[in-house]
């Protein structure tokens, strides 16, 4: 995977599914593209409008907390953002963040500020705020995930390898 | 080094045979066919896959990007209970694909007015040791019948359809030990609170919570219930309560076979044991805007309450019910606070309507609907207006939760929500009880 690069739009803890994609919106689900014009709308209502392609979600400790939705990570990746970067994430949102191809980086984002200019290199998980010139590296996925992302996503990885596999 | 790890083998096997494991271990070793550690990851055999009209759209468009069919369609159920009857067209056109799709294949169905998901898997459908996958987070409920349960994503979800299995991480586990008699007042869902409240919402992410202890032991199945439910808002995996006379008792009474016993080895490994003595727990509350932010009834001061909430795959039982009648019935809820109650399931519904507790509910002046998810989040009926402070028997209070950023939502028991009905502010259950 090529390196991303992008400014960041910086969330606090405890990003809930219900700030992501609101409960709300429920009737918009199938109709992802107008699902996706109120993402994160809870928690900060300028980041639909104006995030551009290549922008990072950059975000403090248990991202994504609540809900199954995949919905939530869907149009997080649908409005062009490359990856989101927070101190933790829960369960279910991480999985289906790499489940849908979108890059979930765990690492210490305090060094990270609004509309810092990052480029992250997910093959060798380092991070590398240009604004700041700091160099950080992150922990790479568990060996399964990895593999599923470099594919694409989940649906790419079954499709490619007809099956599940635990790999080495 | 060879010779070393051949060596070594039959070492690692003994260590496998005799080493004590929790309920998680037990039931993914089971599923992945060879024992399984806390921190392995594993492929791991399915026993039911179930999804609703929040995700199963979603999940049928990745089915069919995937090209495959549900493998055994004996053990797969789309139900329809998110948002119910369908309040728009768009909620009616998601429904008809996911009841569609259902009858093509031969899948297990649930119709609208039926009921939440996570009731009925539990009634109809979950076993003692089982993995069961949900594309809802509560999945984790069908743990309190010694289950390995736990919520997933739609395309998760597409491909343990698909396959009949799913790649799994051995959770370390949090043993949680709830001892005492509960007082007055307090019930499992004040166990439950206070647990997320030491906890933090993510003091278990990616962890097992297993319940033991004699509080639990005394408790109904309908109790555990919400034990196991509400620990994913600690961020858990599963929520395992040890199978016992009341799990048993449960299944006979639906005239359902599959009870086996299990539970954690008295020397199973755990990441932390944690005591909770029941018997000083006052009823608890949680204050917006997170499950965590919990605090005893007594310290929070006059919170004046506008809407009132009871119902949701926590806390929408007949038992729920039943508390809610015993505190309202005979009274009329206070001048300017509203009360809507959703049962979880038809046969809930009926159950209160043979007994006098629906009779009672309607009487104090409450709004029932039809069984389902809509109003707990946010997505039909009950919404608060801006300003308003809502209280709810639900699992969550994040900002938005109940459809409304500008409203304030708080959580605690049905009896808390009860008597907060008839008070207009948050009050203490135990004068009516």
């Amino acid at each position: 995977m090529t390196a991303l690069r992008g400014r960041a739009w910086k969330f606090g803890d405890g990003i809930s599914t219900d700030q992501i994609a609101p409960g709300r919106y429920f009737h918009l689900r199938s109709n992802l593209p107008e699902l996706a014009k109120h993402v994160l709308e809870d928690a900060r209502a300028d980041f639909a409008q104006n995030v551009r392609h290549g922008d990072f979600v950059v975000a403090g400790r248990n991202f994504g907390l609540g809900s199954s939705r995949e919905h939530a990570p869907v149009i997080i990746k649908m409005v062009g953002v490359s990856a989101v970067v927070a101190q933790s994430f829960a369960r279910i949102f991480y999985r289906n963040a790499i489940n849908i191809g979108l890059p979930a980086i765990i690492c210490d984002t305090t060094q990270i500020r609004e509309g810092d200019l990052i480029e992250v290199d997910t093959a060798i998980g380092m991070i590398h705020n240009v604004t700041r010139d700091v160099r950080m590296s992150f922990h790479p996925l568990p060996d399964i995930m990895r593999r599923i992302l470099q594919e694409g996503g989940l649906i790419k990885y079954v499709q490619k390898h007809g099956d599940l596999e635990l790999g080495e | 080094m060879f010779i070393i790890q051949l060596l070594k083998f039959p070492l690692m096997l003994a260590d496998w045979a005799f080493m004590g494991r929790t309920m998680s271990e037990k039931i993914i070793g089971e599923h992945a066919g060879r024992p399984a550690s806390a921190g392995e990851t594993v492929i791991a055999k399915v026993d039911l896959c179930f999804t609703h009209d929040a995700s199963g759209p979603l999940l049928i468009r990745q089915l069919e990007e995937l090209g495959m069919s549900i493998t055994d369609p004996s053990r797969a159920i789309f139900f329809i209970d998110h948002a119910v009857p369908a309040p728009r067209r768009e909620n009616a056109n998601d429904q008809k694909m996911v009841r569609d799709y259902a009858s093509e294949h031969g899948a297990g169905f649930s119709e609208s007015g039926e009921g939440i998901c996570h009731q009925l898997v539990v009634e109809d459908y979950a076993l003692p040791g089982q993995v069961i996958l949900g594309t809802d987070s509560h999945t984790v409920t069908a743990g309190a019948l010694g289950a390995f349960a736990t919520g997933m994503g739609a395309t998760d979800m597409a491909v343990a359809m698909a396959l009949g299995k799913t790649w799994l991480r051995v959770p370390e586990t949090l043993s949680v030990r709830v001892s005492g008699g509960l007082k007055r007042g307090s019930f499992s869902k004040d166990v439950a609170l206070y647990l997320i409240g030491m906890l933090g919402s993510e003091g278990a992410n990616y962890k097992a919570i297993e319940f033991s202890g004699s509080t639990v032991r005394g408790m109904r199945v309908s109790e555990r219930l919400t034990l196991s439910n509400m620990v994913v808002e600690a961020g858990a995996k599963a929520g395992l309560v040890p199978t016992d006379g009341e799990t048993r008792k449960f299944l006979d009474e639906r005239g359902r076979g599959g009870f086996r016993e299990i539970g954690q080895d008295s020397d199973a490994v755990y990441e932390d044991v944690l005591d909770i003595d029941a018997a000083s727990l006052r009823p608890m509350v949680a204050l917006p805007d997170s499950v965590d932010n919990v605090k005893p009834i007594d310290e929070i001061g006059a919170v004046e309450i506008d809407s009132v909430f009871i119902g949701s795959c926590t806390n929408g039982r007949i038992d729920d019910l039943r508390t809610a009648a015993r505190i309202l019935s005979g009274r009329k809820l206070h001048k300017g606070t509203r009360l809507v109650i959703t049962p979880s399931s038809r046969r809930t519904l009926m159950e209160a309507a043979k007994d006098g507790t629906l009779q009672a509910l309607l009487l104090s002046g409450a709004s029932v609907t039809p069984p389902g998810c809509g109003v707990c989040f946010g997505a039909l009926g009950g919404v608060p207006a801006d300003g308003e402070n809502i209280i709810t028997s639900t699992n969550r209070n994040f900002k938005a939760r109940t459809g409304n950023p500008e409203a304030r939502t708080y959580l605690a028991s049905p009896a808390v929500c009860a008597a907060t009905a008839l008070k207009g502010i948050i009050a203490d259950p135990s004068e009516y009880l």
